[in-house]
């Protein structure tokens, strides 16, 4: 069974718990700007909104990449940038519709979500289950239900 | 089915890929004309620099790779097209049948048209064969000139400095990047080129080269100035390999035209990549966009159509860069230079090389400018390709335009207040 990361903003406290553990579990420091997971900060409405990376299918990145440095992990169908075959040309981060992949420029190479390997960082850290890792089939159902449903005029 | 894909560049290692994961039982020939397993130009500056071996620019790792895929790779040059007998004569004499037939045979550098360009120490940097010759030529403390600073000429910029060469860069238009960036953004980068220690002369020409006397190349410039170096790099813009064509009646304008199905005035000829003249996503015209996410594209969407896919329709590719000029990253997107009417919000550091111009078409985003930003540039696309309609959003970008991922988040997800929708 493939896993994904669920994502659900209306638990996000903003405590960047996720970010942290994301930026020691790839690079080894507690580092915001370098995690991989980005919780985004809605202060006109006192909200927050953990994102990343959905591994998508037909992933841009993966298809605009000139040397195949990103490829999928068959085991957790993460699409991952494989560090020594990246050239750095950042291709990648502009052919992302999501804005997910970033380049990091300590390192010369693009960083994104790998989902650590099938045991996501992020996932254990998040306190108020903002951040889970479930069955990929349920991911974003009742998200795409509810925004679906604001688009229908009341009447 | 008989496919034959021409060139072995990127949109012709995908389209051949998507083939063969379309149609396992199709007979799929991959046709390139250069000497070397299939290689991205991409990846060349950085195997000017060292960072890669050359195996490092290949597009795809390991010897067997189209083996293993059952994809016939020939290097060989397609010298003629018979559409009535739906076949392709080769230089080597041997003669192929197509079901579907895939053009995507890239584009090659041009040379201006000044005397002297072919004395021996001027380069293109355009092939793997050019690269080597750069690279053993480029060394510490040689005296360079580079004519161009386009998209490709600034790429090349960034490994002949770092490879410790004294650089001098002649562009012809008055900043840098002209089609990728705006005034402010153009010399901002060019400004950042020459504290850095790069020479940069905007609205000059080369108007001659000869042999020198110090050194082995003389260029002269528009400016009068006469400048002795050891090599000469030419990156003054690059034309679709469409030569090969005469003859064949297929339509082509600045490259080979196509529908929105990728597809020729020869229903079974289709073309994609830096040959084809296809849709541009922003302008809803034809046009050669010769970039590498559009290439890919575009190969995706040929493939598709050859197999018979039905509703494979080209939509229009976003035109978008993105470049790293001695470490200052610049990425431009869609109508970055606006459109008419619409309005636009802009950001500007020049002390620390920010920069971020918004262009907006009534509450959509159509284009944009970024300096010195590398944390979710994608988002412009996304935003761009999705025509998001911003609502408030707009208002607050036109505020504060650095944020993009909260307008993006906040107008298609439920995000904060549609999340009462979940209870």
């Amino acid at each position: 069974m493939l896993k994904a990361l669920q994502l659900e903003p209306e638990k996000c406290t903003g405590c960047l718990q996720c970010e942290m553990a994301c930026s020691y579990e790839n690079e080894a420091v507690f580092n915001p700007s370098k995690s991989r997971i980005k919780v985004f900060n809605f202060h006109d409405e006192g909200r927050f909104a953990p994102y990343t990376c959905s591994q998508c299918s037909e992933a841009w990145c993966m298809h605009a990449c000139p040397v195949e440095a990103i490829v999928i992990n068959q085991q957790t169908g993460a699409k991952e940038v494989i560090e020594d075959v990246c050239v750095g040309c950042k291709v990648c981060t502009i052919a992302c519709p999501f804005g997910t992949g970033n380049y990091n420029s300590d390192s010369g190479k693009v960083i994104k979500c790998d989902l650590c390997g099938g045991d996501p960082a992020c996932a254990t850290a998040c306190p108020t289950g903002a951040i889970t890792y479930v069955d990929a089939d349920h991911t974003g159902l009742a998200r795409m239900k509810a925004h679906a449903g604001q688009s229908i005029p009341k009447n | 089915m008989k496919h034959i894909v021409v060139g072995a560049g990127p949109a012709g290692v995908v389209a051949a890929e998507t083939l063969r994961k379309l149609q396992a039982s199709a007979d799929v020939t991959l046709i390139g004309d250069e000497p070397e397993a299939p290689y991205s130009r991409m990846a060349l500056p950085y195997y000017l620099v060292k960072q890669i071996a050359e195996e490092g620019t290949h597009l795809r790792k390991g010897a067997d790779h189209f083996a293993k895929h059952g994809i016939t790779v020939k290097q060989d040059r397609v010298s003629a097209i018979n559409r009535a007998q739906k076949q392709v004569s080769l230089a080597s004499g041997e003669v192929l049948a197509y079901d579907k037939l895939l053009l995507a045979t890239g584009s090659r550098p041009v040379a201006p048209p000044i005397p002297g360009m072919d004395l021996p120490g001027i380069f293109s940097c355009w092939t793997l064969a050019d690269a080597r010759n750069i690279a053993a030529r480029a060394k510490p403390g040689a005296k360079v000139l580079l004519m161009g600073a386009g998209f490709i000429g600034c790429i090349i910029l960034e490994a002949l400095a770092q490879s410790g060469a004294e650089l001098t860069v002649v562009e012809m238009e008055g900043r840098m990047v002209p089609r990728m960036m705006n005034d402010t953004a153009g010399n901002m980068i060019k400004d950042w080129c020459e504290s850095r220690g790069v020479k940069v002369h905007t609205s000059t020409r080369v108007t001659g080269i000869t042999k020198g006397t110090a050194h082995p190349l003389s260029a002269a410039l528009s400016t009068g100035q006469q400048l002795e170096v050891d090599l000469i790099v030419s990156a003054t813009g690059v034309r679709p390999n469409i030569g090969f064509l005469q003859g064949t009646g297929l339509e082509t304008g600045q490259g080979i035209l196509i529908n929105r199905h990728m597809q020729t005035n020869d229903p079974n000829i289709f073309a994609a990549g830096d040959v084809a003249e296809g849709r541009d996503f922003s302008t809803g015209e034809s046009s050669v966009q010769a970039i590498q996410p559009t290439a890919t594209e575009h190969a995706q969407l040929a493939a598709r159509n050859m197999v018979g896919q039905q509703g494979a329709i080209h939509r229009g590719s976003v035109n978008m860069n993105v470049l790293d000029t001695l470490g200052l990253i610049s990425s431009s997107f869609g109508l970055w230079m606006g459109k008419p009417g619409g309005d636009s919000a802009e950001l500007l550091n020049r002390d620390r090389f920010r920069y971020l111009n918004l262009q907006f078409d009534g509450e959509v985003l159509v284009g944009a400018t970024s300096l010195g930003m590398t944390q979710h540039v994608g988002v412009l696309r996304g935003l761009i390709q999705t025509k998001t309609r911003l609502g408030k959003w707009k208002d607050r970008l036109l505020e504060d335009p650095t944020r993009l991922m909260e307008a993006y988040l906040g107008s298609t997800q439920a995000v904060g207040f549609n999340a009462a929708l979940l209870k």
